[in-house]
C-alpha cells in the first residue's frame, strides 16, 4: 500500500535542470518519450535522481509503517482464517518495503541512510498511517479501501520511466490484488452480517473517509515542476485525476452495500462525468503530515524500538570483509 | 510509555521519545543479486537483490521476497561485488557491422546459384 508522494508546489522550477548538459538531457528525454526505461548506471538529471529517491523511499517507508495499524489486529482477528490471511497480508507489505528499498538503493542512497531518515522523522510516509485502527472493522476498511487507492497509484507508477522501480511495482501489484479481494470480502462480511457488525463497519468507514480523501494528496497546481516530472515519467497522473478514478471505481461499490459516506456533497456530475465533493481539510492534512497526527509519535517510537532491539543480532552477524557496493538493477 | 490500541505495543513498554543511535554503515550487511527460475526448463533470470550477512541467509530472504506464491522453483544468489558487468555507455560493442555478412544466415544466397545453374543447363 502507498500514498502519493507529496511534491511541494512552491519549489523553484527554474533551477530544476540548471547545470545539466543540454545534449545529454535531450537524449535522456528522447529515450523516455520513446517509452524506454532508464537503468541505474545511465546518465540522469540530478533532479530526476533526487525526486525518484524521495518517492521510492517514501513508498518503502509507507509499506513498513502501514504494517503497524493492521498488525495491531493480528492477535485479535476474528477467527483463524482471518488471522492467517491478515498475517500473510502484513508479511506481504513488509516484503514490498524490501523490494522498494532495493529499488531506491540503486540510485545511490544506502538502506541505512533511508532507515535513519525514517526514524528521525526526516522522511515522510503515507499520511493515512498516522491514524489509528480502533476496531476490527478499521483494519478491514484499510485492507479494502486504502489498498484500493494504493493499487491505482502503483499501477500508474509501474508505467513510469525508472526500470528498477517499475519492476518492483509489477511484482507488488500482483500481491496487492489478493489484498484488495481479502479486504473486500472482510468488509462485505461485516456489511451483510448482524446489526452490530454493520454498525461497526459503518463507523469505521465514517472515520476513514477524510484520510481516504487525503490519500492522493492536494490538487497539484500545474507548475513547471510537475510538468517536468510528468514529462520524465516520474509522476504519472495528477492527484486529482487519481482521486477521480478512485471515486469512480469505489463509491458505487460502497453505496451498493447500503453504507453511507460522510459527505452530503458527494455525487457524480453526469454532465461532466466528474465526481463532486466537499473539499477535504488540507490544513489537517498538512498538520498531520508534519508530525501532529494521532499516531505519528507512536509509529516512529515503535519503529525505533524494533531497530534498537534487533541491532545486536545484526552486529553479531557482521563479518570483517563486508563491503557494500550499490546494487546493479 | 506508549499506551497503544495494540496490547502488544503497550506490553513492550516503549518510551515515546526513545532516541537511538543512527544505523552505522554496513548495518544492513551487503547485497546479493538474486536469480530465479520460474519453472523447470526455464532459464534463471535476475529478479533483484537482498541484503544478507551470508549466502544461506541470502537464499532464505530471496525465497521470502521473490519466491512467494509459487513464483520460483529454484533460486541462485551471488554477491553483488562478484558480478562483472559491461557499461551501457559501451553498448556499441554489440553492434554488428554490415561487412560481417559472412556470419549471418542472410549472407548466403544459394537459391540464386541453383537457379542460374538450372537455367544454363536447361534442367
Amino acid at each position: 500500500m502507498y500514498g502519493n508522494a507529496y511534491i511541494d508546489p512552491n519549489e523553484k522550477a527554474n533551477s530544476i535542470v540548471a547545470g545539466e548538459d543540454p545534449e545529454k538531457l535531450t537524449e535522456f528525454e528522447t529515450r523516455i518519450s520513446k517509452g524506454e526505461k532508464i537503468e541505474p548506471k545511465d546518465w540522469m538529471p540530478k533532479e530526476y535522481r533526487k525526486q525518484l529517491i524521495r518517492m521510492i523511499e517514501q513508498h518503502a517507508h509507507s509499506e513498513i509503517i502501514g504494517a503497524l495499524p493492521e498488525g495491531t489486529w493480528i492477535t485479535r482477528a476474528p477467527g483463524f482464517q482471518r488471522k492467517l490471511a491478515l498475517m500473510a497480508k502484513v508479511q506481504d507489505e513488509v516484503g514490498h518495503a524490501q523490494l522498494l528499498y532495493s529499488a531506491a538503493e540503486t540510485l545511490g542512497k544506502s538502506r541505512e541512510a533511508m532507515i535513519n531518515d525514517l526514524i528521525t522523522g526526516k522522511s515522510k510516509y503515507s499520511n493515512v498511517f498516522n491514524y489509528p485502527a480502533f476496531e476490527w472493522a478499521d483494519a478491514c476498511i484499510i485492507a479494502w479501501l486504502i489498498d484500493a487507492g494504493a493499487i491505482i497509484n502503483q499501477v500508474a507508477n509501474a508505467k513510469g520511466s525508472y526500470g528498477p522501480y517499475c519492476r518492483a511495482l509489477d511484482r507488488i501489484c500482483t500481491e496487492e490484488s489478493f489484498h484488495l479481494k481479502y479486504g473486500h470480502d472482510a468488509v462485505v462480511t461485516l456489511a451483510t452480517g448482524t446489526p452490530y457488525q454493520r454498525n461497526m463497519v459503518q463507523e469505521a468507514l465514517t472515520r476513514w473517509w477524510p484520510p481516504i480523501m487525503h490519500f492522493f494528496g492536494p490538487s497539484d497546481k500545474i507548475s513547471q515542476h510537475t510538468e517536468i516530472l510528468m514529462k520524465w515519467k516520474v509522476k504519472m497522473a495528477s492527484n486529482d485525476d487519481m482521486r477521480q478514478q478512485y471515486l469512480n471505481m469505489y463509491v458505487p461499490k460502497i453505496w451498493d452495500l447500503g453504507l453511507t459516506l460522510p459527505d452530503p456533497n458527494l455525487k457524480k456530475n453526469e454532465e461532466t462525468g466528474k465526481w463532486e465533493y466537499t473539499e477535504p481539510d488540507w490544513d489537517e492534512f498538512k498538520r498531520v503530515i508534519n508530525g501532529d497526527g494521532p499516531c505519528n509519535a507512536e509509529r516512529l517510537a515503535v519503529r525505533r524500538n524494533s531497530e534498537e532491539r534487533g541491532r545486536w543480532v545484526r552486529e553479531a552477524l557482521k563479518t570483517a570483509d563486508t563491503k557494500y557496493i550499490v546494487p546493479l538493477a | 510509555m506508549i499506551k497503544s490500541l495494540d496490547p502488544r505495543i503497550t506490553r513492550a513498554e516503549i518510551e515515546l521519545t526513545n532516541t537511538i543511535a543512527p544505523l552505522e554503515e554496513n548495518d544492513q550487511w551487503e547485497t546479493y543479486e538474486v536469480f530465479h527460475q520460474k519453472k523447470r526448463g526455464d532459464q534463471h533470470m535476475h529478479v533483484g537483490i537482498v541484503h544478507a550477512a551470508h549466502p544461506e541467509m541470502a537464499l532464505l530472504f530471496a525465497k521470502e521476497q521473490y519466491g512467494r506464491r509459487g513464483q520460483s522453483v529454484n533460486i541462485w544468489v551471488v554477491k553483488t561485488r562478484d558480478v562483472y558487468t559491461t557499461d551501457y555507455e559501451d553498448s556499441d560493442i554489440f553492434d554488428t557491422v554490415p561487412e560481417k555478412m559472412f556470419r549471418e544466415a542472410g549472407g548466403y544466397k544459394v537459391m540464386e546459384k541453383i537457379n542460374r545453374y538450372k537455367k544454363e543447363h536447361k534442367i
